[in-house]
């Protein structure tokens, strides 16, 4: 299980100092797919690189801590200060574009053979890897090439291969199909899902696609202003949501052979530079009331696994009128 | 790519969503090294102007003191072998090469430019043409052909006629990238916009292209001036240019035709050689000044 | 019924590399499409990318030429020869909204000057006038005048630029919005404001719209036609809701099947 608690992410600028993650505690389960939704702004960005290790000023890890739950090789446990050691070998990453990833002047063989393996018999692991790739659907040849010869879809295959090649306990996908056509999205996807069932790892995913988490996560983190606001099982947070703000969102995209209305949520989220009290979603919200703009609503459990920040968490949007929420 | 993809930079940016427009307030444009590079030539700027006419006299006028006068109250650095007043001479000269300097920048900057911009945004053929022009301008070595132009009409021309020549050989480079640029620019959705919007070729590059090539533009023009008054200085030294127009060139020529070094006088080779470096501390302090503040800005965005 | 969209023949061609040894891409190949209606209608384009749907909007915009063939759009040529580039004309009968909205203005002029040239420009209005044009076409996309005048790029939202673009669109009351993937830069949380102004301004101001996109659930939302392109083709084209329910081609099917959606799961997730 890796504990996030009270993890708070600040950037420093020459205007100030604002909190990208802002006081965020959630635990993730072992051998989960846990999905990371919000819109752009909200942090969840932010909260991977943190969970990845990647803080590097401006950024900096201003308060709480991320207990990894997980050892090293000579058995010591993991931490935030630690964490960088162990890229590619107890936690990796799965990058939006594999073209920026990848180096497009080597051969992708020497990148394998790049990595903080254990072998040091460099034969041995280009074999391994040769047989790996054959597994995630890769043509061996694949190995030999440079990127630039692949196509999108087998260079986003080819990172999932670095990616898991080592056997991590914990990888993190930051957009990892959002370059890519919807068919070929669907194959990685489908083999990332297969992957993780096999090594039995967890996944810690962002996608702006709702569908995406849908299919593939268990348990859903929807943030918003640099706040957690909910986070449940899937199944729950998209048959039942509890906060205002996920329930609108969920409400507000469209599907195939659905005719009912969709609205869009009007408004924006709250600047991090502004003065910040109250719960950040007040001023779009519906079922907002004084006691929601003075008192910051607690991530609280309102049903098993299932927590939401909201004061009125679970109750009914009254119906929707000539396209706006009342 | 949604606007989901956003980096810690562009969120912070994002919240500038509350400032005045682009030009908020012109402090974000004085860096350290800006601010002390304008002070620099502000005060060489404004002093190799006003104070020439507190001169006592003409320093340009041969025989006016005696000869190898030593530094004192009232000649700062003494007086050079032609009789002349060191530290006024060096004030006129520095203001010379500054004109000269200007009037050359502004003469790069406007034709060079208009070129660029021209060619980048039009291309076809025009572009084609133009940059032929261009390039081969720019192939042109510009000191040895200087060199031969200077010998051919020693001393028979004026100091227009080298601002002139110098402007000639200094265009082509920054047409170049300004045309570059150009292309770049093109291809972004907001020209697009001003078209179906309604507006003709020439009021997209002024209005949608030039903006952003303006930054560069301040940058080129700046380090022009330095350019000018380096090339002029390099034609004096050698005896090429008008030296008996005081510039910082034409000081270190005479300085150096009369062996100041080896007699022992260094005011006169001192004098310039200070001025002119200051010169173009202040030059470059400027130029990079802007550089990063306008990179900074554009860092922010 | 009029013929709101018309393509014969429409090819595209790009020559990457020089003489000997370029390769030729075939962008738009033989593509025919006719639509027709009585009333103003929502055509989606919708495909990958490489399908060929940018190159057909920038086609029609006249901002790529095409190798050969020729569009109409309600029977003025718009595409193909004697198409003349960007006519007065053509700019009063086809306008865009583009994809990125932070792109679509000049960071160093206020959005609000864009409108205002297109209303006295295009549009024909009188200078005294144009203000007025500008607040009507704010007020329909929600926008009140005085909250946009002035600003810059930097000051918006991007769901906010993109409707000031749709709004200064509207202006010269053109026949056809060709909107490129409009809603892609946008939070998904804000772009059915977007999408269902689409509809809105379909219905009340009887604008007709060309909607490109990659997004298959949006496009059936709110178009009344759907074309379907792969590698330059269309390979299938019809009435949105028939297209989408009984797809008749294979890709098309293959689009729909690989769609993530949230209504039912691709496979069970293996319990934790």
């Amino acid at each position: 299980m890796i504990r996030i608690s009270d993890l708070v992410i600040s950037y420093r600028t020459g205007r100030g100092t604002i909190n990208a993650v802002d006081g965020l505690s959630i635990g993730i389960p072992d051998g989960c797919i846990v999905g990371v939704a919000g819109e752009s702004g909200c942090g969840k960005s932010t909260l991977m690189k943190a969970v990845y290790g990647d803080i590097v000023s401006p950024m900096s890890l201003t308060g709480g801590s991320i207990d990894y739950g997980f050892s090293d090789r000579n058995g010591k446990p993991v931490t935030s200060a630690t964490v960088t050691r162990q890229w590619f070998r107890t936690l990796s990453y799965i990058p939006q574009s594999s073209m920026n990833s990848l180096n497009p002047v080597i051969r992708i063989r020497e990148q394998f053979i790049d990595f903080p393996g254990i072998d040091s018999n460099k034969k041995r692991v280009l074999e391994q890897a040769r047989e790996y790739i054959q597994k995630l659907g890769l043509p061996v040849e694949a190995i030999d090439s440079y990127p630039h010869q692949l196509s999108g879809g087998m260079r986003q295959r080819m990172m999932i291969a670095l990616a898991t090649f080592f056997q991590p306990q914990l990888i993190i996908a930051d957009e990892p199909t959002t370059a890519l056509d919807v068919v070929v999205q669907k194959e990685i996807l489908l083999l990332l899902m297969e992957l993780q069932e096999q090594m039995g790892n967890s996944i810690l995913i962002v996608s702006h696609d709702m569908g995406v988490h849908y299919q593939v996560t268990k348990r859903m983190l929807i943030m918003y202003a640099a706040k957690a606001v909910e986070y449940g099982d899937t199944d729950s947070v998209f048959n039942k949501p509890l906060h205002p703000y996920t329930r609108m969102l969920i409400g507000s995209l469209p599907t195939i052979g659905d005719d009912r209305a969709r609205h869009g949520i009007p408004g924006s989220p709250p600047s991090l530079w502004g003065d910040l009290h109250g719960c950040r979603f007040a001023d779009r919200c519906p079922l907002a009331t004084e006691r929601c703009r003075n008192e910051e609503p607690p991530l609280v459990e309102h049903k098993p696994e299932h927590f939401a920040a909201c004061h009125f968490a679970g109750q009914e949007l009254t119906k929707m009128e000539g396209g706006k929420w009342q | 790519m949604t606007s989901e993809k956003v980096s810690a930079s562009e969120m912070v940016a994002g919240s500038h969503k509350n400032d005045v427009g682009w030009t908020k307030s012109i402090l974000w444009l004085f860096n350290l090294r800006l601010s002390i590079g304008l002070i620099i030539l502000l005060v060489m700027g404004l002093g190799s102007f006003i104070l020439p006419n507190f001169a006592p006299a003409d320093p340009s006028v041969q025989g006016t003191y005696t000869r190898y006068l030593p530094p004192s109250a009232e000649h700062f650095f003494g007086t050079n072998a032609l009789g002349q007043d060191i530290f006024w001479f060096v004030v006129e000269s520095v203001r010379n090469s500054l004109t000269l300097g200007v009037v050359v920048a502004f003469g790069v900057v406007i034709i060079s430019t208009t070129v660029g911009l021209g060619a980048g945004y039009i291309g076809g053929r025009f572009e084609r043409i133009t940059m032929l022009f261009v390039d081969t301008f720019i192939t042109i070595p510009l000191l040895p052909v200087l060199i031969i132009l200077g010998a051919l009409i020693r001393g028979n021309t004026s100091f227009l006629v080298v601002g002139v020549i110098i402007i000639l050989f200094g265009w082509a480079w920054n047409a170049r990238t300004v045309r570059s640029m150009a292309l770049t620019l093109r291809e972004r959705e907001f020209i697009n916009m001003a078209r179906f919007s309604g507006s003709n070729t020439a009021e997209i590059i002024l209005r949608e292209v030039f903006p952003y090539v303006a930054a560069y533009t301040l940058v080129g023009f700046i380090n022009t001036i330095l350019f000018a008054i380096n090339t002029e200085a390099a034609l004096a030294v050698i005896g090429l240019s008008k030296i008996e127009v005081p510039t910082l060139g034409s000081i270190i020529f005479w300085a150096l035709n009369y062996n100041a070094l080896f007699t022992g006088h260094y005011g006169w080779l001192v004098a310039p050689i200070v001025a002119t470096i200051a010169l173009f501390l202040g030059l470059f302090l400027t130029s990079t000044g802007f550089n990063a503040a306008f990179a900074e800005r554009r860092g922010v965005q | 019924m009029a013929v709101i969209l018309k393509t014969q023949d429409l090819n595209k061609v790009y020559r990457l590399g020089g003489f000997i040894r370029g390769t030729r891409i075939q962008a738009l190949d033989n593509v025919n499409l006719s639509v027709e209606s009585d009333r103003p209608v929502i055509i989606a384009v919708v495909g990958e990318s490489g399908s060929g749907k940018t190159t057909l909007a920038k086609t029609l915009l006249r901002l790529e030429i095409p190798t050969s063939g020729s569009a109409t759009v309600y029977d003025k040529l718009v595409a193909g020869k004697g198409a003349e580039h960007l006519h007065k004309s053509f700019l009063r009968l086809v306008q865009p909204i583009f994809q990125n909205p932070f792109e679509a203005f000049s960071r160093y002029r206020p959005v609000d000057s864009y409108l205002r040239e297109t209303a006295i420009r295009v549009a024909g209005h009188d200078p005294s006038q144009a203000q007025d044009a500008v607040a009507n076409a704010l007020e329909s996309v929600g926008l009140e005048y005085r909250d946009v005048v002035g600003k810059y790029t930097n000051q918006f939202s991007g769901g906010e630029l993109q409707r000031v673009s749709v709004a200064r669109a509207l202006i010269p009351e053109p026949s056809l919005i060709i909107a490129d993937e409009p809603v892609s830069m946008i939070d998904a949380s804000r772009r059915m404001i977007i999408i269902n102004l689409f509809r809105k301004l379909r219905d009340e101001a009887g604008r007709s719209f060309l909607y490109i996109t990659h997004d298959l659930a949006t496009a059936y939302y709110i178009s009344d036609f759907i074309a379907v392109m792969k590698k330059g083709k269309v390979v299938e084209f019809g009435e949105a809701q028939k297209v989408m329910s009984d797809p008749q081609h294979d890709y098309t099917k293959l689009l729909l099947d690989s769609i993530p959606t949230i209504r039912s799961r691709w496979r069970t997730r293996s319990a934790a």
